[in-house]
């Protein structure tokens, strides 16, 4: 994993002097969800470079966040298939799955920490089940992920007594334990006030530039869509499949798809909207 | 092993000295968190007098991989050096690491927030167990008044509860759990039976093992085991649910409605219980007696009917009515238990699992003492 975050920062740095396009790191293959007959979304087609912030975007109950879990193989897709640097994680033996999920650090729209353990014994978790490191280590390592999310000094608390802006904070800082390649976040700004939000929304964007590593975020926020995203795909809970593809402020700019316009500016025109987010 | 890591971790950290007093710390190799870290012990070591540097920096070209290990190294040796006000130079570290342990720094400690760690004195101790007493105390009676409130409220047709909840509760305590009161009553019955069997085959009164089944069961342990079974089984449900309930603020969402969360969720839970425990007391003594029949029939020879004639000889009405009396009451407590640690629930889902184990600990307690009281009661009044 280690060995992902400096490899995947020298990579891209090698690219861009080479003027290379990042590689491909996430594929999703001809996907299609469904709850027993019912098909949530079908024929999701796109990929995810090293290094993007990448949003999936759609209405509420399109499907979003049952599209993270079928990329994070908590889910089985109905067909299809979704592959890390060209290895499927879904066609996986389940201990190859195991391993492979380690590479991933997930977030929840709740936080989901667990609530009888303090915030560096939630973050340290991981670290003492995946690492040979010490007790003491282990809380050192917790206290600096805790410190890079704006939360020293607050070890010893359980998250009944932290805030939810705090929660989700800790969230991240367990996300990040073990230092991720990819980094997935499920509606970061929900629950949250503009100006935590906007916290947030920068602290993910430092840590993609300091860890290298890829950022998937499912979310409905403009703001913040626009703010951090530079890849992106708009789910359509009507057609039951994804309408667009690219980045959220060429998507703005240039759709001529009125379901893009109309949720990319709530509803308001394309020109109204270009001036607001500019 | 802690020798061992540092041996692996010692070709990581290298140091030199320049003339202007500047600590130069070369960093090379893979840093690989799960595999161990150096630790910042060893900087400190050169950091001690005689010289300590002026200046601290970093080399990093044979650097090949690197982790939190070494973002937690950095971070170490930039508190030392902030603590002793000695200069420090990260300009020689790779750009993205000098990010993080600047953004690890950026975001100052909130030392206030540290819990402060003190152990009380024993009579401290003493004095602050008699306040929870005390207060326990309070809940458990104040409680005790809401619901009495309530109930005064529904004799009065002015309490809100919904109809279609009741019927649910009364299916979830009654019907739903009839299987396992089928089984443990109709085991317990053969184990009186058995154990009675064995004792009473050696006088040759092998057929008072019906009395002794029937009184047993229908007097007492038709009600206690009944009691337990739904303390374990609905109790600690209705704690589960309350508990859940109170965590997604779904009560406080029924009390801002100007809805009273003890008529909308207690009152149901009580009534059904109340309603339900007397039929499953009377089925397990059915049961529990069938049991008995089965163990004197199969193991003693005694027939069907003369043990049926000789159960039905052994008790009276009065020690019917009194085991249903006793299994109205332990409903009443075991609703009582299970909705009020369902209130007393606290915001995190462990205090759910809390709740529900608190529930059963109680209405078994509270089943065992009120046995005690109506053996007394009973025993006053000749019954």
């Amino acid at each position: 994993m280690g060995a992902g975050i400096k490899t995947n920062h020298t990579e891209g740095a090698a690219q861009e002097e080479s003027g290379r396009p990042p590689r491909v790191h996430i594929e999703v293959r001809n996907l299609t969800m469904a709850y027993g007959d019912f098909v949530v979304m079908r024929d999701l087609n796109f990929t995810v470079r090293h290094g993007d912030v990448f949003i999936i975007m759609g209405g509420s109950g399109c499907g979003k966040s049952t599209l993270m879990h079928h990329m994070i193989a908590l889910k089985e897709p109905a067909s299809g298939e979704v592959l890390y640097d060209g290895i499927s994680i879904t066609r996986a033996p389940a201990d190859e799955r195991e391993v492979m999920r380690r590479r991933f650090g997930v977030t929840y729209q709740s936080g989901a920490l667990w609530t009888s353990m303090t915030l560096a014994e939630n973050v340290g978790l991981p670290l003492a089940e995946f690492t040979d490191l010490n007790p003491g280590e282990i809380r050192e390592i917790a206290s600096l992920k805790l410190a890079l999310v704006g939360l020293k000094g607050f070890e010893d608390f359980y998250p009944s007594q932290i805030s939810g802006g705090m929660q989700k904070r800790a969230g991240l800082a367990r996300a990040i334990a073990l230092d991720p390649e990819v980094l997935f976040f499920d509606e970061p700004s929900s629950g949250l006030d503009p100006i935590t939000s906007s916290l947030l929304d920068d602290l993910l964007l430092e840590l993609r530039d300091s860890l290298g590593a890829t950022i998937v975020v499912v979310s409905h926020e403009l703001a913040s869509i626009f703010r951090i995203g530079n890849d992106s795909i708009l789910l359509d809970a009507e057609s039951r499949t994804m309408i667009a593809r690219g980045d959220p402020r060429e998507l703005l700019a240039h759709s001529s798809d009125p379901r893009v316009i109309r949720f990319l500016t709530r509803g308001r025109s394309a020109a109204k909207s270009e001036k607001s987010y500019g | 092993m802690l020798a061992e890591q540092a041996q692996t971790t010692a070709h990581l950290v290298s140091f030199s000295r320049s003339g202007d007093g500047t600590l130069l710390i070369r960093i090379a190799g893979a840093w690989r968190l799960r595999h161990g870290m150096p630790t910042a012990s060893a900087v400190a070591g050169e950091f001690a007098p005689p010289s300590p540097p002026r200046r601290v920096a970093f080399e990093a070209s044979g650097l090949t991989r690197w982790d939190s290990s070494l973002v937690n190294f950095v971070n170490q040796v930039n508190q030392l050096c902030h603590e002793r006000s000695i200069e420090i130079d990260l300009s020689g570290l790779p750009a993205g690491l000098q990010r993080l342990v600047k953004l690890a720094e950026a975001m100052p400690e909130k030392k206030e927030a540290r819990a402060p760690e003190r152990r009380a004195g024993w009579i401290e101790r003493i004095g602050i167990a008699t306040i929870g007493l005390n207060q326990s105390a309070g809940e458990f009676f104040g409680f005790l008044g809401e619901i009495a409130v309530a109930f005064v409220s529904m004799a009065r047709g002015k309490a809100r509860y919904r109809g279609s909840d009741l019927i649910e509760i009364i299916q979830q305590c009654g019907a739903n759990a009839l299987g396992i009161v089928t089984l443990i009553s109709y085991l317990v019955g053969t184990i009186v039976a058995f154990m009675g069997a064995v004792q009473l085959q050696r006088f040759g009164a092998g057929i008072y093992v019906a009395d002794l089944v029937a009184i047993g069961i229908i007097r007492e342990m038709g009600a206690m085991m009944t009691g337990i079974i739904m303390a374990g089984r609905t109790g600690a449900a209705f704690a589960a649910q309350l508990g859940t309930m109170k965590v997604t603020q779904e009560i406080d969402a029924l009390t801002t409605m100007g809805v009273s969360p003890i008529e909308f969720l207690v009152l149901p839970r009580v009534i059904a219980l109340v309603l339900m425990m007397p039929l499953l007391c009377l089925y397990a003594d059915f049961v529990g007696v069938l049991g008995g029949a089965s163990v004197s029939v199969g193991m003693l020879g005694i027939s069907f009917h003369a043990y049926v004639r000789q159960s039905a000889h052994a008790v009276t009405l009065t020690d019917l009515a009194g085991g249903l009396l006793k299994a109205t009451v332990y409903g009443g407590l075991v609703a009582y238990a299970g909705c009020l640690r369902g209130f007393q629930c606290g915001g995190s889902s462990a205090s759910v699992g809390i709740a529900a184990t608190e529930a059963v600990v109680t209405g078994i307690v509270m089943i065992v003492v009120a046995c005690g009281i109506f053996a007394v009661v009973f025993h006053v009044l000749d019954l």
